[in-house]
């Protein structure tokens, strides 16, 4: 669809910090961006900007971070003793479930495509807007509302089912708001739908001239992938919910057997979205780290393809291995056979894109900015988070550990140490871009690191305590893994510590900041070519891709982050060389 | 907080297997995790920007590299697979002399009946070296029954059976969770199971075992009725029997029991379903789901009349009146023998006993009844052989039901 065109012969040099070198003119010193576009309250609650619908997400989420980190920490804390001093069981419950509801519907599964990929894809990929701007208005306020519905249920009574919701418990015997809260994931569910689709849209039909797929940010690879997961597997989760809600109500039996239902259903149709639901989760962090490695390295990532097919790799194979959780249920010996197969295949991609990236920063000119340490620990905790996965894949290994803290440590490393680190990474990262100002970097590589050591402080003896047997979802538990679980509820207050830091010096940041330069990391991208921040249309003119992805020069690497600094302002028209066909509208 | 451990005590046969696995797959956990993090740490240091060193013909894609590192992981995790695949498979393969113990999961509690006849709650006692086998189900929702030092564990689901088994090496006291959520007081539905010597557990059989453990269920001094006794009363209480002969002769509305254990049923919609505890079960709750080809179905449900734990009960005296099945249970009946039960009443002396027990209409598990107590094999795990026998005073379904069939 899209005709690269060949870059016009007066530049020799890639766009990116080359621009330096030619000498173009400076652009005007103040303009118009999306953010000073309308200031009152309205301008923002009806706006259709792809970018200001992202800071709108990025508002939400924090505030349901909020919420879940303090129920993990009601939840650390009643776990130093072993005989639950503070909580009653039945509070403990609430406290695990709603932890778990809150971070992975409200905060895990839309944190990235949400905030950082509604406002980079347009700029990636040279649009001006997502394909359906009012859907995208309309999936915040569907996730506003189901949002709103599930710290209902959770404030008024509380839900104990833990956030697998396994039946009959969910269906039959649960007290406390269950259908509340599952009207409110089956809401939210359709907000990533209405996100996933527009992605899909927007990447297939908008992407501007010259802007091939393998020219396509690795980033936007990732969000396309999360994408197909989105709308292939939200579906289902919603249809689940809504059946374990028909037979709440109604008593109309489908999974209790009392009712002539099977319970074993629910987990296979649950599993079936909440499987592949981690790689919603992981995968957008994967392409951002991909983003990070590559911009802090001065370097073409190494393998592109190979990275960007390993995402939808790491996708199709998500959706084929849910029965990995059933090893110990009355799943067949041959089905988890199949299943345990297809789960060590998904180990490839993974080790494929860890070694590019590894290999991504041979002979590159590495820059330790406070994104980097994120994507460093971020490989590193992910690396750590897959191989235990490999554990749990081994039939006979998770007929010992599945359910225990085993399962715990591997899934936060892979959602936190993963999917967090990626996002909080990304955040710093293109910070400057959605601000306009920058953040202060001793605090934020302080921050990065004081994050990594709470992490493994935190989980780590988790994998331990897990192997000794201890059960996952225990308000009480035998002494002899105390020791463990103190430890683990230490280094959550490191982490607490290492998440308050860039809260505050973001928030200082964006009265106090300095001002950001369109550029300030020498990134190339689309997205580091237009003003910080962005005036509301993106691009004044729709640029015509020359280059393909990465092309950092020998130049970009030596370049000295002071040089780069005093750079003139915005080197957005000075690079994008336009055409005047190529008009808005008009774009493929 | 009294000891530091890293590792719990490996308590079964499988539990040494899988600690293998287990350090086979820590071996490669660390030389992966060590391998990126030291390249890792290499390449950020060494090609730091402005460190002078060769960044000359920088790489960009190299297929053979990309094949080194996607065909190796591939390797090592197929290799991995087929190892704990195999050790896996082993978990769905109950030697067949295994001591079957029924596992009945309720919130909040773990029931327990051997065949003997003991029961206990929260707690398993069984003979170190033995194989025991678990038949699980749930009364309401699903729990799941791990031994850590066993390295085992299965899903107890409401409405089907499961299974589990294990070979204990170890004498000791080792941890019993639930380990699947099940409700408020899900972190305190466990308890202890005692791997005990041989001679430590007759020993417990015969007094402690049959004191009234944990339920007080019985206050015979002289021991506990066997599973099957129990069963047998049951039978009767709900007058199986009086559509069901317990006689290889066919009488009565409905199909005799005698030998059908483990024998494939058809249906009258054609489907072929064999005879086992999950079968017996669910004819006995949903009989109009199982009509037996040839057979008019006028079985009312005992849905709400019999508990899990007593169909349990019921279908282990079924078991006694054996079948294909029930060989492999340790029952005593012996199809070689014709089939007819009286042959295993041979060296029984207490059948009347039980006759009589059940013409006093005490079906209940709970029984002031003194009860002989069968001479006890070695392994502790035979059934008794003398309650097959009492139903031979038994006919009441000719006066009821008017006769033959």
């Amino acid at each position: 669809m899209s005709i690269a065109l060949k870059r016009t012969p007066t530049t020799s040099t890639p766009p990116g910090g080359g621009a330096a070198t030619d000498g173009l003119p400076l652009a005007a010193p103040v303009r118009e961006n999306y953010l000073t576009s309308g200031q009152t309250v309205k301008s923002w609650l009806l706006t259709v900007d792809h970018k200001r619908i992202a800071i709108l997400y990025m508002i939400s989420i924090s505030l349901m971070f909020f919420f879940g980190a303090a129920a993990a920490g009601a939840v650390r804390v009643e776990l130093t003793s072993p005989n639950g001093q503070i909580l009653s069981s039945e509070t403990y419950n609430k406290m695990f479930s709603a932890h778990g509801i809150l971070m992975v519907f409200l905060f895990l599964v839309p944190s990235i495509p949400a905030t950082l990929g509604n406002f980079l894809v347009p700029l990636m990929i040279g649009a001006r807007d997502l394909a359906f701007p009012r859907l995208n208005l309309a999936s915040w306020y569907i996730y506003m509302a189901g949002g709103l519905m599930i710290l209902a249920s959770l404030f008024l009574g509380g839900v104990d089912t833990g956030w697998t919701f396994y039946t009959p418990y969910s269906s039959i015997y649960a007290n406390g708001n269950v259908s509340l809260a599952i009207v409110g994931i089956f809401l939210a569910g359709f907000s990533s739908i209405f996100t996933g689709l527009n992605f899909i849209v927007t990447i297939h039909k908008m992407r501007a001239p010259g802007m091939t797929w393998f020219r396509l940010p690795l980033f936007i690879w990732a969000m396309y992938a999360t994408s197909v997961i989105i709308i292939l597997g939200t579906p289902v989760v919603a249809i689940t919910l809504l059946l374990v809600l028909v037979e709440r109500m109604l008593h109309l039996g489908i999974f209790s057997p009392e009712l002539g239902g099977d319970p074993v259903l629910f987990q296979h149709m649950f599993w079936f979205y909440s499987h592949p639901a981690v790689y919603i989760m992981i995968l957008p962090s994967l392409g951002i780290v991909s983003e990070l490695i590559s911009a802090n390295s001065k370097k073409r990532i190494f393998g592109y393809s190979f990275v960007a097919l390993s995402s939808i790799a790491i996708a199709v194979f998500g959706f084929i291995v849910w029965g990995h959780h059933m090893f110990v249920t009355t799943q067949s010996m041959y089905s988890s056979m199949v299943f345990s197969v297809i789960s060590f295949l998904v180990a490839v991609p993974s080790a494929v894109k860890v070694f590019n990236w590894i290999t991504t920063m041979y002979k590159g000119s590495i820059e330790f900015t406070a994104h980097f340490i994120y994507a460093l620990s971020f490989i590193g905790l992910f690396t750590v988070g897959g191989l235990t996965g490999l554990f749990l894949s081994s039939l006979a290994m998770d007929v010992h550990l599945t359910a225990t803290y085993f399962v715990i440590a591997h899934f936060h490393y892979i959602m936190v140490g993963g999917a967090l680190s990626g996002y909080l990474g990304g955040v710093h990262f293109w910070w400057p871009k959605m601000t306009g100002r920058m953040y202060p970097e001793a605090p934020a590589k302080l921050s990065a690191i004081i994050l990594f050591i709470g992490f493994n402080l935190t989980f780590f003896p988790q994998f331990i305590v897990g192997y000794l047997g201890m059960p996952r979802r225990y308000h009480f538990y035998a002494p002899e893994y105390q020791i463990w679980q103190v430890l683990s509820s230490a280094g959550a207050s490191v982490l607490a510590v290492g998440l308050f830091i860039p809260a505050a010096y973001l928030l200082w940041s964006l009265k106090y900041g300095k001002i950001a330069t369109a550029n300030p990391w020498g990134a190339v991208g689309l997205e580091w070519m237009v003003p910080s921040p962005p005036p509301t249309e993106n691009f004044e003119e729709v640029p015509i891709v020359t280059w393909e992805a990465y092309e950092y020069s020998p130049h970009d690497a030596l370049l000295a982050e002071d040089d780069r600094h005093d750079m003139p302002g915005t080197p957005s028209e000075s690079q994008v060389k336009t055409q005047s066909k190529a008009e808005a509208g008009a774009p493929a | 907080m009294d000891h530091l451990s890293f590792r719990a005590p490996a308590a079964s046969t499988y539990a040494e297997d899988v600690d293998k696995l287990f350090f086979a797959l820590l071996g490669l956990t660390f030389f992966f995790s060590i391998l990126v993090a030291g390249l890792l740490i290499f390449f950020a240091v060494r090609y730091r920007r402005g460190n002078k060193v060769d960044r000359t013909r920088p790489l960009t894609h190299n297929t053979l590299l990309e094949l080194t590192w996607s065909v190796g992981p591939l390797v090592l995790g197929l290799a991995m697979f087929v190892w704990a695949a195999k050790l896996f498979a082993g978990v769905f393969a109950p030697p067949k002399d295994a001591k079957e113990v029924y596992v009945i999961g309720k919130q909040w509690m773990w029931h327990l009946q051997h065949a003997n006849g003991v029961r206990e709650n929260n707690e398993l006692h069984i003979p170190v070296g033995e194989p025991v086998k678990l038949v699980m189900i749930s009364q309401d929702v699903i729990h799941a029954f791990y031994v850590p030092e066993f390295r085992i564990q299965r899903h107890v689901e409401p409405g089907r059976y499961t299974s589990m088994w294990f070979t204990p090496t170890k004498e000791g006291k080792f941890h019993l969770y639930c380990n699947m959520y099940c409700g408020t007081q899900h972190s305190e539905m466990g308890g202890w199971v005692y791997v005990m010597s041989k001679s430590a557990y007759q020993k417990w059989q015969v007094s402690g075992g049959a004191r009234p453990v944990a339920t007080g269920g019985y206050t015979s001094p002289n021991g506990a009725p066997s599973l099957t006794q129990v069963g047998y009363n049951l039978y009767n209480k709900y007058q199986c029997n009086s559509c069901h002969s317990q006689e290889a002769v066919q009488r009565g509305r409905g199909p005799s029991l005698v030998g059908i254990y483990g024998k494939i049923r058809t249906m009258q919609d054609g489907r072929k379903l064999r005879a086992d505890d999950g079968y017996l079960r669910n004819v006995t709750f949903y009989p109009n789901e199982y009509p037996l080809a040839g057979w008019p179905q006028g079985m009312p449900s005992y849905k709400n009349v019999m508990t899990e734990e007593e169909v349990i009960t019921v279908n282990a005296y079924i078991k006694s009146l054996g079948g294909p099945g029930s060989k492999n249970l340790g029952n005593v009946y012996d199809p070689a023998n014709g089939g007819s039960l009286q042959t295993n009443t041979t060296g029984s002396a207490s059948s009347g006993t039980i006759g009589g027990m059940t013409g006093t209409g005490s079906g209940s598990l709970i029984t002031n009844q003194t009860v002989q107590p069968g001479p006890t094999s070695e392994d502790g795990g035979n059934l008794d052989p003398q309650a097959p026998a009492a139903n031979t005073n038994n006919q009441q379904w000719r006066y009821m039901y008017g006769g033959e069939r």
